[in-house]
């Protein structure tokens, strides 16, 4: 049977190249006739995607593949490659520095995702009111998460600055001492996170902004009837019925916040010390400052692995959280 | 007036949103525009006592920005061409096919750290000889805007009515010839969406250039980097080089943002 599927899907390419007029009537009806009984009908869409399968193949399923097997192996780019089995992965089990990348990575994450969930949800609540240039205000809103990270970067680097950032000058007007920002290991991911919440939260209020805007408006009418404060809309209707976007927000925001790297990168380059060393900056520094090739591609698997869980989890909750309202 | 009072709370409530969103860049603005007095005044200056270009003229002065420029161009062109010329139709075809599975890959992918496919391409372009030129910039580059295009453009043609194109083809139309006449110029607001949010997040991509990249083969954000490494004091110039990268993506953000809106709402998706 299947190849008779392709059989008539080659014919049907021959018949159609040999006709050049596909509005002439009698082997247009007979060809719509045939699509309808053989059930090869859809196959032809696959050269659709055969380009595209090709490319993905190439730049983003060969590098699963590659980093898996390479993970195997102890290569430093340069010298030849040794078979070491788990080696990586139990050497890395006993790297303080990449333990302590875990626990940065876990710390950052969770902060950025809460927060920006928080004050987007927030600002969805506030921008799906109709109000006088809504939309040049969302549209300067939208603007931190579309602007080029390494650039926002720079400006915050420089806002941060202890003696001559404008940050710790604002301080001084509210009465508050001077801060070392992210020149103090306790504050430097704090304050990384508060870039993050800056640049993030757009996104939350998109996501959230977009349930909302579908929600149906008889459950508000019917509050509003019955005398219900607007708190008690918003508690008992509006947050429940909105709750399922934010949980989609979360699990964007999860693996956003996980991936993190331009900010870092230009902002504390993991510093100081290692006081905002992520894993994905103890990743860069491995695989292209010391070229451990095979080091760097175990931790690449350990963090998919994570990324993955902590993804599953979110999906779990995001399931619960629908049915304890159904 | 509890009604007055409530707008105006609403309106205190709007700024508090906004205002921190565009205060950043009004700083930047207002560093790149300043002379060196000002930069260095205690308290800081917020409106320039006497705005300049010098700041900008030291970006051009201090390296070759403007080629700089035009390989930001080259690469995130071609990128977004390439995806667009292999995605759109994949895009359709996977709605056809309803091949969802695809798409999972691809939400896989975006869950996948972007040094994590650099770690393999890297050692492949070594390999090849490759490094030093633009070619493995735009190929890694796919990686974003690959995907991007896939999901957004497969979602547009789920939208798209399906009773032209099946008219079309009892008319006698290949599937080929209503794809090219029916449903690709139907899908053209889409693909629009998917070639500028591609085209955004490769513009804005820093390490693939970060690493791939040699002297000449820099691309905007990666030379911006680089003026911060050199010249750590020089707070002016530093500002106006991050301006003028991210310069065109804050016009093209307040100028289409309603397609943005809901190019980005549609999967959540951004760039690695």
């Amino acid at each position: 049977m299947p190849y008779c599927r392709h059989a008539s899907g080659f014919l049907k390419q021959a018949h159609i190249m040999s006709n050049s007029h596909p509005t002439a009537g009698a082997p247009g009806h007979s060809r719509a006739l045939l699509r309808r009984l053989l059930p090869g009908k859809l196959s032809p869409y696959v050269w659709f995607i055969v380009p595209a399968l090709v490319a993905l193949l190439a730049i983003i399923v060969f590098p699963w593949g590659f980093t898996l097997w390479m993970s195997l192996f102890d290569w430093k780019i340069g010298s030849d490659a040794t078979f070491v089995g788990l080696a990586n992965y139990l050497s890395l089990a006993q790297d303080t520095r990449f333990l302590e990348a875990i626990m940065h990575t876990l710390y950052f994450t969770v902060l950025a995702v809460v927060l920006p969930l928080i004050f987007g949800t927030i600002a969805a609540l506030v921008f799906n009111r109709k109000f006088p240039l809504r939309g040049m205000l969302r549209g300067m809103f939208l603007l931190p998460m579309m602007a080029t990270p390494v650039a926002i970067s720079l400006v915050w680097t420089m806002m941060f600055h202890p003696q001559q950032g404008v940050l710790n000058y604002l301080l001084s007007l509210l009465g508050i001492a001077p801060s070392e920002w992210v020149y103090s290991s306790a504050l430097a991911i704090p304050c990384l996170v508060l870039v993050d919440v800056w640049q993030w939260s757009p996104l939350v209020m998109l996501i959230v902004l977009g349930g909302l805007a579908s929600l149906p408006t008889d459950p508000f009418e019917a509050a509003k009837l019955e005398g219900a404060s607007s708190w008690q809309i918003f508690r008992h209707i509006t947050l429940p019925m909105v709750l399922p976007f934010v949980m989609v927000a979360a699990v964007v925001r999860l693996i956003d916040a996980l991936k993190t790297f331009d900010t870092i990168y230009v902002i504390t380059q993991g510093g100081p010390g290692t006081a905002s060393e992520t894993i994905n900056l103890y990743l860069y520094l491995q695989a292209f400052s010391f070229y451990q090739i095979g080091k760097a591609s175990a931790v690449v698997v350990v963090f998919f692995v994570l990324v993955v869980a902590l993804s599953l989890v979110l999906f779990w909750l995001r399931e619960r959280s629908k049915w304890s309202d159904a | 007036m509890k009604k007055i009072l409530d707008k105006l709370l609403f309106g205190l409530l709007v700024l508090m949103v906004v205002a921190p969103a565009i205060s950043v860049f009004l700083w930047m603005l207002s560093l790149s525009l300043k002379n060196e007095v000002d930069t260095l005044a205690y308290p800081p200056v917020f409106i320039p006592s006497a705005p300049t270009l010098a700041n900008f003229q030291a970006v051009f002065d201090g390296g070759p920005f403007f080629s700089y420029f035009i390989n930001s161009v080259i690469v995130s062109g071609l990128a977004t061409l390439i995806a667009i010329a292999v995605g759109v139709p994949a895009g359709y075809g996977i709605t056809r096919l309803k091949a969802r599975k695809m798409l999972l890959t691809i939400m896989v992918a975006r869950m996948t750290p972007a040094i994590s496919f650099l770690i393999p391409l890297f050692t492949v372009f070594q390999a090849l000889g490759l490094t030093g030129t633009l070619t493995p910039i735009v190929i890694t580059h796919m990686v974003i805007t690959l995907p991007i295009t896939v999901y957004i453009v497969a979602g547009y043609f789920e939208t798209l009515p399906r009773e032209l194109e099946e008219a079309a083809t009892m008319d006698g139309c290949s599937i080929w010839q209503s794809f090219f006449h029916v449903s690709l110029p139907l899908a053209r607001p889409g693909i629009m969406v998917a070639a500028i949010l591609a085209f955004i997040f490769s513009w804005n991509n820093f390490v693939f250039g970060a690493v791939l990249a040699g002297r000449e083969t820099r691309t905007l954000p990666v030379a911006v980097y680089n003026v911060l490494t050199f010249e750590q004091i020089a707070w002016g110039p530093l500002a106006a080089a991050a301006l003028l990268v991210t310069l065109p993506v804050l016009i093209l953000t307040l100028f289409i943002q309603k397609e943005i809106v809901g190019g980005l709402t549609a999967g959540g998706v951004k760039g690695s």
